[in-house]
């Protein structure tokens, strides 16, 4: 059985149907990628599966347990992992407290009142910094560093729970082109030592075609495109949606006017 | 009763929506545009009320009775001229301080106007001239209704149609609704905002000054109408939604009404038991404002407020306490017992270090939530008052010995904080300053008037400390445990829990996606902060020998803000520093000068302008300065050699 499972999917705000039925899977090991043109409906479709936006109808099951109606902090302590299209940390914290910080909510210790933070989970939020490159910095203040490396000490944060999905969006979002193939190196290396999976959306289709094991493309909202790297880019819908008329948001030609 | 007797009610509520309206329109318009919450609004309010009684007692002596129309109308325009020079002299320095520091900057200005008031015309209160040709009276089934509420009545959706018009038809009205909507994109497209800024903010004061000015023939200039209407205008404000001008007169219509029912219900009959509605004038706003609060957090009709852009910049991390700063610590606490050893020398201090070690506790619990937790809370006051309360009542009317009082009075004030904290930690900024601000207003007024229990204004006295406990000892007891309760809440601070704390403050997004429940977090924290001020209450009750309803007063809570902020809210040391300063000048000018809260108030305005980061962090800033410039020495040699 796959890891994840989403039927049906649908978000409307108002009388805009953001995302509108989507179906798909992800498995163990895999790396997926979800494109489209801006206002296709990735964030949306993300934030659904995150649990920051509740989906309108439709159902996301993470080895069989329902995440639709979960609020974030509870899909994290189902197994989520995720980072933010604007990168997300504790600015006041240093690397080092960030990465502890998320440990101590995994392991349920957030009440705990006595005892300093200091040194407790100091080891394994090293070893998740080293992870991503980041163990060097640990005790820099998240507020000083450069904004890819705020993207790694996220990445390790998220990483904390010990996910069985990771959620990434935009991950490579303002890195320079060496930076954003040593992260997804990473990130690969990473689902492949976990047996885990990631979902991520991406702008830069160099990273894309490169990096993800299967894609979904989205356009308007709903799935017009799946599979690996060279069957989406000779789908005509897709070449279509991104190069064709020119006319990124119309709707696709096949389906019936309302 | 009698319909007509509800209706004539109901008819003067709408008289004084208008006045509700008049005040709370300004506010809403300025904080809509500046996005400062204008704490002297009410002072404009006031001076209109003043200046309206002096330039209409001088233009009836030179013009008769046409006089008294023209002063009304020129009162307001000088109070807008005056709002005018208050907004270029102080308030365009303090737009890029984050929120708290423009509150504490206006707030200042309520304390100057304030004594400067008293000055110009004296602590006497002023009653103006009735309206001419609407002195009478009408007759309105069969009952008698003052023509001057007539006037009053159609005022109110008057300005708000001119108001209305203003924003809707003029170039200068989009502009400011596109101000209110976006500042920088409107500075990004080259409009000059300062003049802008200041031509709302002197609007907004004339609409203040002629809420003030029309209540001439009604209600008697005095000093207290500052608070008490700005009291009234954040109500009707946060009710309606901040900026929304029609939520404004929705919000003033609403207050009014449900006060006018009240007062004309009088008491009800209910499971046996009576209820006087009337009683509840005090606190109905209140309660509306907390209902519609938890029910629609925006307001009535407002909209959910953009983040603040200009909040302070990130805290460094925390460092546990070098050993400088142990020892200094120890010292201070060897000073501090050695002090009654002194008393023939210096027969005052130790009861002045009684009153700074309970500011100094008060202080540290409000820290603790606004500092790590960002939670800014604008009636702490509250948990220090039912502390002191909680152990009067335990003590005299409970009669339980001194000891058992004085350990469940904290429990009371935590008690307190468990159940309007559920209901505050739901909102953030300026709303749930105001939802703070309305609980402790709410636990003020029940204290107020609940006689037979609390004293009512005059307080509790007779409250002393068990025998045993006698001066020394009771000083030695406070020293005992405000110091341990200055460590543990630090203890507290580097524990997991005060990092969930901080973390929900840096980013409740990130918080909450790596498993945090950051309301339960801040909630928790909200219940700490009130045990620790219950504490200074309790402390503070006792060393008084009673309290009166003051202790829970706005004013108290304004001042745990001071101090907190004249400490530096990011450090640590911070609330210390700042209670005791505090303490000390209050103090010392208090006794020297009728006119301290000028002073105090210039202090506040000296410490916005000069100390943003309060006074821990202007010596860090200090030190860091030093840092550098020792650090650049060396490297500027070489370029001055190639030079």
């Amino acid at each position: 059985m796959s890891l994840l499972q989403v039927r049906d999917l649908s978000k409307a705000f108002g009388g805009v149907r953001a995302v509108d039925g989507i179906h798909f899977d992800l498995h163990e090991g895999e790396l997926l990628a979800m494109i489209g043109p801006n206002g296709a409906g990735k964030s949306t479709t993300f934030n659904m599966v995150g649990g920051q936006l509740r989906a309108s109808g439709g159902s996301i099951q993470l080895q069989g347990r329902e995440l639709v109606g979960a609020k974030p902090r509870q899909i994290c302590h189902l197994g989520v992992g995720r980072t933010f299209q604007i990168a997300a940390t504790f600015a006041s914290l240093t690397v080092l407290e960030n990465t502890q910080m998320a440990l101590l909510s995994h392991h349920k210790r957030l009440y705990h009142w006595w005892r300093p933070v200091r040194d407790q989970y100091r080891e394994q939020a090293l070893a998740l910094l080293e992870q991503v490159g980041m163990a060097a910095h640990a005790e820099r203040p998240c507020s000083e560093l450069a904004y890819g490396d705020v993207k790694r000490v996220e990445l390790a944060m998220a990483l904390a729970n010990d996910p069985r999905l990771l959620l990434m969006d935009e991950p490579t979002a303002g890195m320079g082109p060496q930076e954003r193939n040593e992260l997804m190196a990473l990130t690969k290396r990473l689902v492949v030592e976990r047996r885990m999976a990631v979902l991520f959306t991406e702008h830069s289709m160099d990273v894309v075609f490169a990096h993800a094991d299967r894609m979904l493309v989205l356009a308007r909202g709903r799935l017009i495109a799946e599979g690996d790297a060279h069957s989406i880019r000779n789908h005509p819908q897709v070449q279509q949606v991104y190069f064709g008329s020119g006319k990124t948001f119309e709707r696709p030609p096949q389906e019936p006017q309302p | 009763m009698e319909f007509s007797a509800l209706l004539a009610q109901l008819l003067n509520g709408l008289a004084e929506a208008s006045s509700l309206f008049l005040v709370a329109a300004g506010l809403s318009l300025i904080f809509g545009v500046t996005r400062i919450v204008n704490f002297a609004h009410g002072s404009f309010y006031m001076l209109g009320l003043y200046v309206a009684y002096s330039t209409v007692e001088y233009l009836v002596g030179r013009l008769g009775p046409a006089g008294f129309w023209v002063g009304l109308v020129v009162a307001p325009v000088a109070v807008g001229a005056f709002g005018a020079l208050v907004e270029i002299v102080l308030l365009r320095r303090i737009y890029k301080a984050p929120e708290l520091f423009q509150l504490l900057g206006t707030f200042a200005l309520v304390l100057v106007i304030n004594d400067a008031t008293l000055y110009l015309w004296g602590p006497e209160e002023l009653l103006g001239r009735r309206a001419p040709g609407l002195a009478g009276s009408i007759s309105l089934l069969g009952r008698q209704f003052p023509t001057y509420n007539l006037f009053l009545m159609v005022i109110g959706p008057l300005v708000l149609g001119l108001v209305w018009l203003l924003l809707a038809r003029t170039r200068w009205g989009v502009l400011v609704r596109a101000a209110t909507e976006d500042r920088q994109m409107l500075g990004a497209l080259g409009v000059n905002q300062a003049w802008l800024f200041t031509a709302v903010f002197a609007l907004g004061a004339l609409l203040a000054g002629l809420g003030g000015a029309v209540q001439l023939p009604r209600e008697p200039a005095n000093l207290a109408l500052d608070l008490r209407s700005i009291g009234d205008a954040f109500v009707v404000v946060v009710v309606g939604g901040m900026g929304s001008l029609p939520g404004a007169y929705l919000a003033a219509l609403l207050i009014a009404e449900i006060k006018a029912l009240c007062v004309g219900i009088g008491s009800v009959h209910v499971l046996g038991l009576d209820f006087s509605l009337s009683k509840l004038t005090l606190v109905v706003e209140f309660l509306v404002m907390a209902v519609v609060l938890v029910v629609r957090p925006w307001g009535l009709l407002g909209k959910p407020q953009a983040g603040s852009r200009n909040s302070a910049p990130a805290e460094a991390p925390l460092r546990p306490a070098g050993n400088g700063l142990r020892w200094v610590a120890l010292v201070v606490f060897v000073a501090l017992a050695a002090l009654p050893l002194l008393q023939t020398w210096l027969p005052y201090a130790s009861v002045l270090a009684q009153d700074v070690l309970v500011s100094v506790l008060f202080a540290v619990s409000l820290h603790f939530i606004m500092g790590p937790g960002g939670l800014h809370s604008f009636g702490h006051a509250a948990y220090f008052g039912l502390g002191a309360y909680g152990a009067g009542i335990l003590l005299k009317v409970l009669t339980l010995p001194m000891p058992l009082a004085f350990t469940f009075a904290p429990l009371v004030a935590g008690l307190g904080a468990l159940l309007f904290g559920w209901f505050c930690v739901r909102l953030s900024g300026v709303y749930l300053a105001m939802l703070t601000l309305a609980f402790s207003q709410i636990v003020w007024s029940v204290v107020f008037q609940w006689e037979a229990v609390t004293g009512g204004s005059n307080g509790l006295t007779g409250v002393w400390p068990a025998a045993w406990l006698g001066d020394t000892a009771y000083y030695y007891l406070t020293l005992v445990l405000v110091a341990a309760s200055v460590l543990l809440v630090r203890r507290i601070v580097f524990s997991p829990f005060g990092y969930a704390l901080r973390a929900a403050r840096d980013s409740a997004l990130r918080a909450d996606a790596i498993g945090i429940d950051v309301m339960r977090v801040r909630w928790a924290a909200f219940v700490v902060a009130g045990l620790f001020a219950g504490l200074a209450g309790a402390l503070f009750v006792f060393s008084k020998g009673g309290v009166s309803p003051d202790v829970m007063a706005v004013g108290k809570s304004v001042d745990g803000l001071v101090m907190v902020l004249l400490g530096g809210i990011q450090q640590l040391v911070g609330p210390l520093l700042g209670a005791s300063v505090f303490s000390v000048l209050q103090d010392s000018i208090m006794r020297a000068t009728d006119y301290w809260r000028a002073v105090f108030g210039g202090v506040i305005l000296l410490l916005v302008l000069v100390f943003p980061h309060g006074i821990a962090g202007f010596f860090q800033g200090l030190g860091n300065a030093w840092a550098r410039l020792a650090a650049r020495k060396p490297a500027l040699l070489p370029r001055e050699k190639r030079a």
